[in-house]
């Protein structure tokens, strides 16, 4: 199933949730979206759903008209970050409720969906847990058991909304790692959104990155974090130094020290520099762009964490291989071996 | 626990008593030194005596005071017949309104945004704020012969007040809140995802009404209509006002009490009395069990 989104747009009161989005999500493909709160990218989801409603806009699964449906008719399966498990109910009948409230006409009879139920808690792994109740659960069983049951009606398509935001840090790698297995055995097209970028990094096939109601950047995961399309991508993937900068004829220029660094092409004017921490070069005084003054250091397994003042005056923080023992009080030359800049908006 | 274990050993020897010392000192820390809370127990207890349970028992005392039989033959009067049969359908009537309109208000107020929704929230609270006299006022000035629909109701021989609607509709308004009330919060708290999951499984309206909301909040409806109950069979000011007092056909179990105490039949009074505080007591006991239920119904479940 593919899905189409265009020009879609959705106000709360005054506050803009989506501002023209324009997205295409290929059949059997698993896709994040990507972006801080408030950029509106479960807004976004929930709309897919037929969970809200834009102002303006289309959506199209397979070319036909979403928005003329109701989330009932969507055949959609939504797993929500708080699971929304029928708190009333065991977790079979949770399982099984999707199939229970399908018209009479084509209802399955008690067995087909007792062997429904029993083949989707063997997918996530959690058959053991068919008698208890949702509140007998730990959080990552409560989100398998909400995976199960919104892929109980064969869903065209699968959207999950944060689903591991409310679990705990190891049981969020674990999952995920499992939901990557499980969307490779399943294959059905699936969107799920995330504020953590290393999650959207590691279990997606490509990656959208919003922010403000807008898509700033679609690409795959090495796209996003290789080449960032915008300032704002840069500096939210991945950790960066950013440093305010100017152009001028073809060169960088930073506070009153011209760097020997290539402008790209950018126009003369207010720039914003983006290094990768791990991308800044420490050789000895004079050797690079920067100059600067070690203030403290920190050990973090393989690389040293240092904190650089900067003869600008900017400090920023850099990721260093233990190879070259940095010490407070060095005087160090810095040189990028990448990185990107940006015109200020 | 291990305190007393320990005790009877360790006081022998000085080190445990000093140490058993600085155990009662902490406990005074932390709590109130004996006497204090000796004293204010017994104030509560005297107090509860005196006023609630001294009344109680001084109504089941009246009651019985000619013995069983004339109790019996008291609730056996045609009348007394008459009002309890009146007041269960009062009852009756009004709890199922309630139930109706307490479950729309709270699901709109708990599921929706719409413009004016704080001030629906107020004005569910406004029997409670009313005296119930005036409450009965109102629909005396709407279905009264002098009323606003007087005429009207007159022409086409309907008859309100002083009659079973009339004590119904009063009954109604004044016990409105309590089922609304007891859901509204509940509901909130519960919030719209279950209800958003069932509908993106497939659910009708209906279906997730019956199947996701309703098992939800069971135990609020239940606690809502109970308390609903209790205060409808046992409303005085409203339907005082609208009922007439016609013997034998317009007076509640309340009203009745009063007619027959005023009329020094004080057993028949009492008799009747007793039956409304045996359904205090049941209900208290009802509403205990409830509550139970509900502080459980929010993270475990009944099986």
């Amino acid at each position: 199933m593919t899905i189409e989104v265009k020009n879609l747009v959705k106000k709360f009161g005054s506050f803009s949730a989506l501002d023209g989005v324009d997205l295409k999500v290929n059949d059997g493909e698993l896709l994040a979206l990507l972006g801080p709160s408030g950029s509106g990218k479960t807004t976004l989801l929930r709309i897919i759903a037929g969970l809200d409603w834009p102002d303006s806009g289309e959506v199209s699964f397979n070319g036909e008209d979403a928005l003329a449906q109701g989330a009932r008719e969507r055949h959609v399966g939504f797993v929500f970050q708080h699971y929304a498990l029928f708190r009333h109910m065991t977790v079979f009948e949770n399982v099984a409720f999707g199939l229970r409230v399908q018209p009479r006409a084509i209802r399955k009879d008690e067995a087909t969906i007792r062997a429904r139920v029993k083949e989707l808690l063997d997918l996530v792994q959690l058959d053991w847990l068919a008698d208890r109740y949702p509140s007998q659960l730990s959080g990552g069983q409560r989100q398998r058991i909400a995976l199960a049951r919104a892929l109980a009606i064969e869903p065209r398509i699968l959207l999950l909304d944060e689903p591991f935001g409310a679990l705990d840090a190891k049981v969020r790698k674990e999952l995920r790692k499992w939901l990557r297995s499980l969307h490779h055995e399943i294959n059905v097209t699936s969107i799920f959104v995330t504020h953590d970028q290393e999650e959207a990094l590691e279990v997606a096939n490509r990656v959208v990155v919003m922010d403000k109601g807008r898509i700033e950047q679609i690409g795959s995961p090495d796209d996003v974090y290789e080449t960032p399309a915008t300032a704002f991508v840069h500096g939210f993937i991945g950790e960066s130094i950013e440093l305010p900068v100017q152009v001028e004829g073809g060169l960088i220029r930073l506070g009153d020290r011209l760097l020997n660094l290539a402008a790209d092409g950018l126009a003369p004017g207010a720039s914003k520099l983006f290094v990768r921490r791990h991308d800044m070069q420490v050789g000895p005084p004079g050797s690079g762009a920067f100059e600067g003054a070690v203030r403290h250091v920190r050990n973090f397994g393989p690389v040293q964490r240092a904190e650089v003042a900067l003869s600008g005056g900017e400090t920023i923080e850099i990721d260093a291989p233990r190879d070259r023992e940095l010490r407070a009080g060095d005087t160090v030359g810095l040189n990028p071996r990448r990185y990107r800049i940006f015109a200020s908006a | 626990m291990t305190m007393q274990i320990a005790e009877p050993v360790s006081l022998s020897s000085p080190d445990a008593r000093a140490r058993a010392h600085a155990a009662a000192a902490r406990d005074n820390l932390r709590t109130e030194p004996r006497a204090v809370r000796v004293v204010i127990i017994a104030l509560a207890i005297a107090f509860l005596s005196v006023f609630v349970v001294l009344p109680l028992v001084l109504v089941f005392a009246q009651a019985f005071s000619r013995g069983v039989l004339a109790y019996l033959s008291a609730l056996a009067e045609p009348e007394a017949l008459a009002a309890i049969k009146l007041t269960l359908i009062v009852a009756a009537i009004s709890v199922g309104l309630n139930l109706v309109f307490g479950l729309v208000a709270a699901w709109a107020i708990a599921k929706f945004e719409f413009p004016g929704k704080t001030f629906l929230i107020t004005l569910i609270d406004l029997p409670f704020s009313v005296s119930p006299v005036i409450s009965g006022l109102v629909f005396v000035l709407l279905f009264g012969a002098q009323g606003y629909f007087g005429g009207w109701l007159r022409d086409h021989d309907i008859q309100i007040l002083f009659a079973v609607p009339g004590i119904a509709l009063a009954t109604t308004f004044v016990t409105f809140p309590f089922v609304a009330r007891a859901l509204i919060p509940l509901m909130q708290e519960q919030g719209t995802q279950e209800e958003e999951a069932a509908i993106s499984l497939g659910a009708s309206g209906l279906q997730t009404f019956f199947r996701v909301t309703l098992p939800n909040i069971k135990w609020g409806v239940l606690y809502g209509v109970l308390l609903c109950n209790a205060r409808a069979m046992g409303e005085f000011g409203a339907v005082s006002v609208v009922s007439g007092h016609i013997r034998g056909e317009t007076n509640t179990m309340p009203l009745l009490v009063e007619i027959l105490y005023n009329e020094y039949q004080f057993v028949a009074a009492f008799a009747i009395a007793s039956l409304l505080a045996m359904l205090a007591l049941i209900t208290l006991i009802a509403k205990t069990v409830l509550e139970r239920h509900l502080d459980e119904g929010q993270d475990v479940h009944d099986h």
